[in-house]
Parts: structure tokens; sequence; C-alpha cells
């Protein structure tokens, strides 16, 4: 028995560790680095219906503990991520989890009909949470009734699982994610990023090209953190959680915490192993806190 | 093949105003090959600064790199307070550099470096000597005391330096020392700030160059697209800087 396989919806896990997506593009560049079967799963980029260049540079700029990024979901498109992306990552044991986004309603439900009958796709991932983009993205995950009727669209065309992605910049997620659960999603990935700036002191100009970009990184991981542990408590279908994760403190925190999985996201560009050091670290850390399977840590804290 | 190592410091030294050599030691030096790649390396062991620092690679041999740098910011100055005894965690090597084969032994290379630009090539051009190539060097800084590498360059080849103010060489930008050169140049190399690469390359117009770029970067190996730019040369219509740069032909780079 494997101590610290996960099954979620669509999802058999070996390990509860992923990249989250736009952190790992389409596996290519890391694969160069280590073997990407030893992942749980790959949340890949975003896949729009046609390619984006995404925004201007800079699209990057370091802040405390953390960056703000606005790359503005720069992707190759549908086709060529069906075509080219999807089936050269069939040669990694490895469940991908599909990043989908569009403008309109109309874009989410081409991508995800047609992304989700990918051999190797074994879940969705909606991303109306992305603040880096003018349409689409976000303006779909601030609205709860806009958010379950997307999410009510997506499924009815779906093949695989569908999980919805949460935007942390709104007042109350737990009503978001009530929303996207009465329209039918199979489960949540939360946090993206906090929408912040940074600004050159010497002109006053935004640091970022976009004027403001989404925040990540440890300095996340509290907001993070609370939000899994709300709406874990608020909704019945799994989590996967991420936010500044980096340490294997922080995936047995936010197991406990409510979260079945955890996707690592920033933490890939300062430790470019560090998904396969979390997994690696995790029998060990399990045995010094007395834990037998993994799965035993999920929503701990709410049985405290 | 990447490497993350983490190296041991076996030297580090203002040569100029804020501008430090620093040099270091590890298996990773043996991968390096061309000269023009970059390494990314952790500024401190917290995760503030959070963000490795791409810095390229000034020269390389008897495993051990040399990197030079300007340190101004909260991560460049970390890393200037690196001494020697110590250990770095390094990344790379990464990116693509400078193509030695594009110049023909037995004639002369143009390299045109501006500012914090002018370290790479100084690797680039000990392999053109190596070459039988006849490196020819144009270097611009601001003021003499950021003028770094003068002597070194001179034991390669004929090197004059350009400073904006005067204080030292030729008073101006290395545009100004190019339009009185009267050689003959089968290629030239450039790094440097942005306006410089554009001034170079219309200067150049008709001879075969490249131009290695910089880029804020995420990830440095390709996977976060921080460091894209537009090209006509491709069907994506982008480049990405880390790891399909930083050098590029000229004319790839809309620039």
């Amino acid at each position: 028995m494997n101590r610290l396989q996960v099954e979620l919806p669509g999802l058999t896990l070996k390990n509860p560790i992923m990249p989250a997506s736009g952190c790992f593009g389409f596996g290519k560049e890391y694969a160069q680095l280590y073997d990407l079967s030893k992942l749980g799963a790959i949340m890949v980029k975003a896949t729009t219906l046609e390619p984006r260049f995404g925004n201007p540079t800079p699209r990057v700029a370091e802040t405390p503990a953390g960056m703000l990024n606005a790359i503005g979901l720069q992707n190759p498109g549908l086709e060529k991520v069906v075509s080219e992306e999807l089936p050269w990552l069939e040669q990694y044991d490895v469940p991908i989890i599909a990043n989908v986004a569009g403008s309109e309603t109309e874009d989410y439900v081409a991508v995800a009909e047609r992304i989700s009958k990918a051999p190797n796709v074994h879940a969705l991932e909606l991303n109306i949470s992305c603040p880096n983009v003018k349409c689409g993205g976000i303006t779909f995950g601030t609205d709860p009734e806009i958010a379950g009727e997307l999410t009510r669209a997506v499924k009815a065309v779906s093949s695989v699982p569908v999980y919805v992605k949460l935007s942390p910049n709104v007042t109350d997620v737990t009503e978001i994610a009530r929303a996207v659960e009465a329209g039918g999603a199979d489960g949540l990935t939360l946090i993206n990023t906090l929408v912040g700036m940074r600004f050159d002191p010497r002109t006053g100009r935004p640091v970022i090209a976009n004027g403001t970009g989404g925040l990540s990184g440890p300095a996340v991981k509290p907001v993070a953190l609370r939000m899994v542990y709300e709406v874990t408590r608020s909704v019945s279908i799994p989590v996967i959680g991420m936010g500044g994760v980096s340490d294997v403190d922080d995936v047995i925190n936010f197991m406990s915490a409510g979260a079945s999985a955890v996707a690592v996201g920033t933490a890939n560009f300062v430790d470019h192993f560090a998904c396969p050091n979390l997994i690696d670290a995790l029998p060990g850390r399990l045995d010094e806190l007395g834990i037998g399977n993994i799965t035993e840590l999920i929503g701990r804290s709410h049985r405290l | 093949m990447i490497r993350n190592e983490r190296m041991k410091v076996t030297g580090q030294r203002e040569i100029a105003r804020n501008i430090y050599e620093l040099v270091l030691e590890g298996e990773l030096a043996d991968e390096v090959r061309e000269p023009g790649r970059f390494v990314h390396l952790r500024a401190g062991e917290t995760v503030d600064p959070l963000l490795r620092r791409p810095i390229s690679i000034a020269d390389c041999g008897d495993g051990r790199i040399t990197l030079i740098y300007r340190a101004e910011g909260h991560g460049t100055r970390l890393i200037s307070e690196k001494e020697r005894h110590g250990t770095a965690d390094v990344l790379g090597p990464l990116g693509n550099g400078f193509p030695v084969e594009a110049a023909v032994p037995g004639t002369k290379a143009l390299l045109v470096g501006g500012g914090i630009g002018v370290p790479p090539l100084y690797g680039l051009s000990k392999r053109l000597k190596e070459a039988g190539v006849e490196p020819v060097h144009v270097l611009g800084f601001q003021s003499e005391d950021v003028v770094f590498y003068e002597e070194e360059f001179s034991r390669l080849g004929e090197t004059h330096i350009a400073t904006v103010d005067g204080s030292h060489g030729t008073k101006g930008f290395v545009t100004d020392v190019m339009a009185s050169l009267s050689h003959e140049f089968s290629v030239y190399y450039s790094c440097g700030p942005l306006p410089m690469l554009k001034a170079v390359a219309d200067g150049m117009s008709g001879t075969e160059g490249y131009l290695s770029f910089e880029e804020r970067m995420g990830c440095g190996i390709g996977a976060c697209f921080a460091c894209v730019c537009r090209t006509d040369s491709n069907d994506r219509g982008y480049v990405k800087v880390c790891s399909d740069g930083p050098v590029f032909k000229a004319g790839v780079v809309t620039i």
C-alpha cells in the first residue's frame, strides 16, 4: 500500500504533490531536470481557444517573500495543445489536469469539450480567477451566479471531472465555492494569486507593464491556508490547496486545513527540484508525526 | 546538462565601483562549453529575496566559472557579501551562448559591450582567439570608475574604451568608436542595454551578428513565460530570452 496515495474525482495520485498551472509550462522544461512520472499530477498551463501572446514585459517583479506576475495567459491555443503538448506528455505515467481559460462562456465550453477528450487529461481546472487578462478570467470568478452558470455549462460538455480554480480576490470565498459546487463542480483548487502592485520609486511607474500583477509565493501562504480551511468547512467536494507551498510542513499544513492534495507554484522557480524534493521528504515527515497514511491528514484541523 | 549545485566560492573581489568578480568552483563548470550562457543564482538562504538572479558567465575553465555583476539591488548586494570558502546555490548552465564558429579563422571579429553587458564578451574573446580569430573590442561604460577588465581584454586584442562622461577613453558611446574603425569584420557580437544593441545592429547591418539580450526572468528555464520578446522569425511570434537565447542572431528579436 502506497501511504502517499490520494484518490480524487478522476485522479488517482501516487502522491499529493503537483506543479500548479502557469508555473510549469507543459512540462518540457522541467523534464530536462527530473522524471515527470514522479509527480502526483501536472496542472498544465492555461489553454485558450486561440493562441495568446500575453502581456508586454516586464511581466514579473519580485516582492518581499513573493513575486508579482502578469503573464497574460500566453499559450499556443487549443489546437496546438491538443496536437502537440498533451501527446508529448503521454510518455510519462502522470495524470494531467488541463487548465481551461477563455473570454466568453462559449470559449470555455469549446476548450473544455475538446481538451477533456485527450487520453492523458484526467480532470479539468476551470480558470475563473486569472487576474491578468481584461476579459474572462477573474470576471467569471468574483460573481457567484456567473461562476455557477459557467461551471454548469462546462460540466455539461466535459468528459472528465471538473475542478474550479477560485480567486482570493473576493469578500467571501465560501460563497463562490458553494455556487460552483451547486453548479456541479467535482472539486475546487485554491488559491489563485492576489492582485497587487509594485512601483519604481524613481519614476512612480508600476514595475509591471500591465500595472497590476498576481502575488504568489510564501507571502500569500497564510491567506491561502485560511481560505482552504474556510472553504473545506463549507463544501463537501474535495479541494486541491496551493499558495506559497515550499516545504514539507506546508504540505502537512495545507492538508490539515482541509486540502486533499497540494499544488506547488512559485517554489518551482526558486528550487527547480521543489516537487520531487517534497515527495521524497514526505514519508520521513509522516513518520516523525506518527501518521501512517497521508490521507489521515486531510482536514484533521477541523476535527480537533 | 543543467545542474543545481552548491558551488564553492573561491574568489570575490570588487573590480570597479559596485562591480564584483565572483569565482565559483564545482562540476557545473564542466558543462558550460560555449561562452555567453548564464547561471541562475540564489542570492540568500531565506525567502527574501525569493527569486534567483540570472548572471552571465564571464569565463570558465579548470572547474571554475567567473561571474561579473553589478551590486545595485538587495539581491546582488547579498551576492557580493558571499565570502571565500562559502558556497552558492547555482542552477545552470542555462541558455544558448555566442556561436564561436560563426567567425572565420584568420579574420577579425568585432565585440561590442556596454556596462554590465561586457562580461560574457571576455570568455567569447578567449574562445575566438583560440579558434584563430582576431577579436577587436569596443567597450562602453558610464565613467572611469566603473571600467573593468580593460587590461584583460587588451591582452586578447585591440581594445577601445568609451565613457559617456569622457573620463576614460573616447568620450561618448560605443557607436562613436565604431564609426572611427576601418577594419573589415567577418562577424560581430554584442551585449549591453537595448538601445545600444539597436544602435550596434543598425551600424553593422550587412554583417552577420549575434546579440545577447537581458529581460526580467522568473524560472530561467523557459517554463514561466516572463521573458518573452516578439519575433518575426518563427510562426509562434515570440522567443524566450532565457531558453531560446539570451544570444540571438541579429534581426531575430524585434527591437
